[in-house]
């Protein structure tokens, strides 16, 4: 297993901690001028989301997590795991209900999406940024109203719900963005 | 390493200061001199490169040599030693400002190549270094302080804003603060109760401190004396002092040790301890032990982090922005 000094902490750097997989986010240099150091790290654990502080002397040396992003097609959901592939390779992973969580409104099927995989395994799902979706559900569309700035729920075709302005009807395909749940445009 | 976006192709060669922090820095440097020159002080030039080195159990000197072969030696990590010998050889009152070298220091507050102004009174103790210390930051900080000095001992700075005694707590104690404060620490094997009153004293004691407001801390425990001579007493207390500011350590002061059979016992016990955790062992300053046994007056030094006062006055959040090429651009 390859390890990493306290000396090559920088943020993005994925450790082992207490068994789980861990990012750090931010890493300070803390020393008296006469006595010894540490280095002070925020770290992310990827499993669980949860923001924690952690303290090392420094030259301490930490396992480094095996945590790689991929880019993965999503095929299909079987009831109980969500299906991806890796477009080259055609290898395919099984991701459970925990592991897409944050993704799981925005999934379509056949679209792109970040997959990160900790010792081969899916740790995490992330959707695209920007994803173009079909309303299935709205209330009729105000014609021309593309003033007044009001705004109605819509239901898309993964199930999530947005606001949408008063001029969109059901049917059309929209543009969202995924890490504010924010209507972005109509997609002709 | 290049720190700007889009310099892939031309290295990064922008200074990292702006030049209003380096005309700042500048003005700083020329009332550095008019104080000390004013106070009739002798400014001194040491050696950065020298056969010996510190042995001190946390500081990394670093080793040069000519590549061929030859000449090789080490750069200080403080002028010390040597502006002890002129003392010894009876310079009177010293100061100097030295770039020096530390290994492995690198963070916000750190490059591993700084700038120490160091100076030294013959027959003065602590408390009236640090008043001198004061009267310096009232010159050239003025406007970064709101409030006059404040002075405490380590020990009551630890009992009001880390919750122990650090003359008795025991490591468990010591643990438990440091838990309750927040600070995690990964493991606390290899890590001697030394090292967690350090850790306490950066991580809960130093951020209570009024950040506009000068701090000394005083009377550090004996095992924390570094160079400092120890007061007997119940217990035994080392005549050193700190001063924070700005939510950082800013200087470092003895009442120095002048003992010469005392200075090598130190000197030993700091070898010793490098040995048992594996660190290189560089040779003994042998002409300072010579130079205290011929006699070193008494008196009192101090060591400012130049660099972090400029970091004060211009309101910087790191020390690459008062520095014209950080590591990493030097």
């Amino acid at each position: 297993m390859a390890t990493y000094s306290t000396n090559e902490f920088k943020s993005g750097l994925k450790i082992l901690l207490d068994g789980d997989p861990c990012v750090i986010l931010e890493n300070e240099f803390v020393k008296p001028g006469k006595g010894q150091a540490f280095n002070r790290v925020r770290i992310r654990n990827l499993k669980t989301g949860r923001v924690n502080e952690k303290t090392f002397k420094s030259n301490e040396s930490v396992e480094s997590a095996d945590v790689v992003d991929t880019d993965m097609q999503y095929l299909y959901y079987d009831g109980e795991f969500w299906h991806f592939m890796v477009p080259d390779t055609f290898e395919q992973h099984a991701a459970d209900a925990k592991v897409v969580e944050e993704a799981r409104e925005w999934l379509k099927e056949q679209d792109f999406c970040q997959v990160t995989l900790w010792n081969g395994q899916p740790l995490l799902v992330a959707p695209p940024n920007f994803v173009e979706l079909k309303i299935v559900e709205t209330d009729p569309g105000v014609r021309g109203d593309t003033a007044t700035g009001g705004q109605k729920p819509a239901k898309l075709e993964t199930g999530a719900v947005v606001r949408v302005p008063l001029f969109i009807e059901e049917g059309e395909v929209i543009r969202v963005d995924t890490r504010t749940g924010a209507y972005v445009s109509r997609v002709k | 390493m290049p720190t700007s976006p889009g310099s892939s192709k031309v290295p990064d060669w922008r200074p990292a200061a702006s030049l209003q922090t380096l005309r700042l820095r500048a003005d700083l440097l020329a009332r550095t001199r008019a104080f000390f020159a004013a106070r009739g002080l002798l400014e001194v030039e040491t050696p950065q490169l020298s056969a010996a080195a510190a042995t001190d159990l946390h500081l990394e000197s670093l080793a040069a040599a000519a590549p061929g072969g030859g000449l090789s030696g080490w750069l200080h990590t403080s002028p010390e030693f040597p502006m002890k010998r002129l003392l010894a050889a009876g310079a009177g009152d010293i100061w100097q400002l030295a770039r020096v070298f530390r290994g492995a220091e690198r963070g916000r507050r750190h490059n591993p190549e700084f700038t120490l102004l160091e100076w030294y009174r013959v027959g003065w103790d602590a408390p009236a270094l640090m008043d001198e210390v004061d009267a310096l930051l009232r010159v050239l900080a003025g406007d970064a302080i709101t409030a006059p000095a404040r002075r405490t001992s380590y020990r009551a700075a630890f009992l009001e804003h880390a919750g122990f005694d650090p003359c008795t707590a025991g490591e468990g104690e010591i643990a438990g603060a440091l838990e309750r404060g927040g600070v995690s620490l990964s493991a606390q094997a290899g890590l001697r109760r030394d090292d967690l009153l350090d850790l306490a004293l950066a991580t809960l004691v130093e951020p209570a401190f009024d950040p506009r407001r000068p701090t000394f801390v005083y009377d550090f425990p004996a095992s924390h004396a570094a160079l400092a001579r120890i007061r007997p007493g119940e217990p035994p207390l080392a005549e050193r002092f700190e001063l924070f500011l700005g939510g950082m350590e800013l200087a470092n002061g003895f009442h120095e040790l002048t003992d010469a059979d005392e200075q090598a016992a130190r000197f030993r016990t700091d070898l010793e301890r490098r040995r048992e955790r594996g660190l290189a062992a560089p040779p003994v300053d042998a002409r300072l032990l010579a130079a205290m046994a011929h006699g070193l007056p008494d008196c009192a030094g101090v060591a400012l982090g130049f660099d972090r006062l400029v970091m004060i006055l211009a309101g910087a959040e790191r020390i690459d922005d008062v520095l014209a090429f950080p590591w990493g651009i030097a």
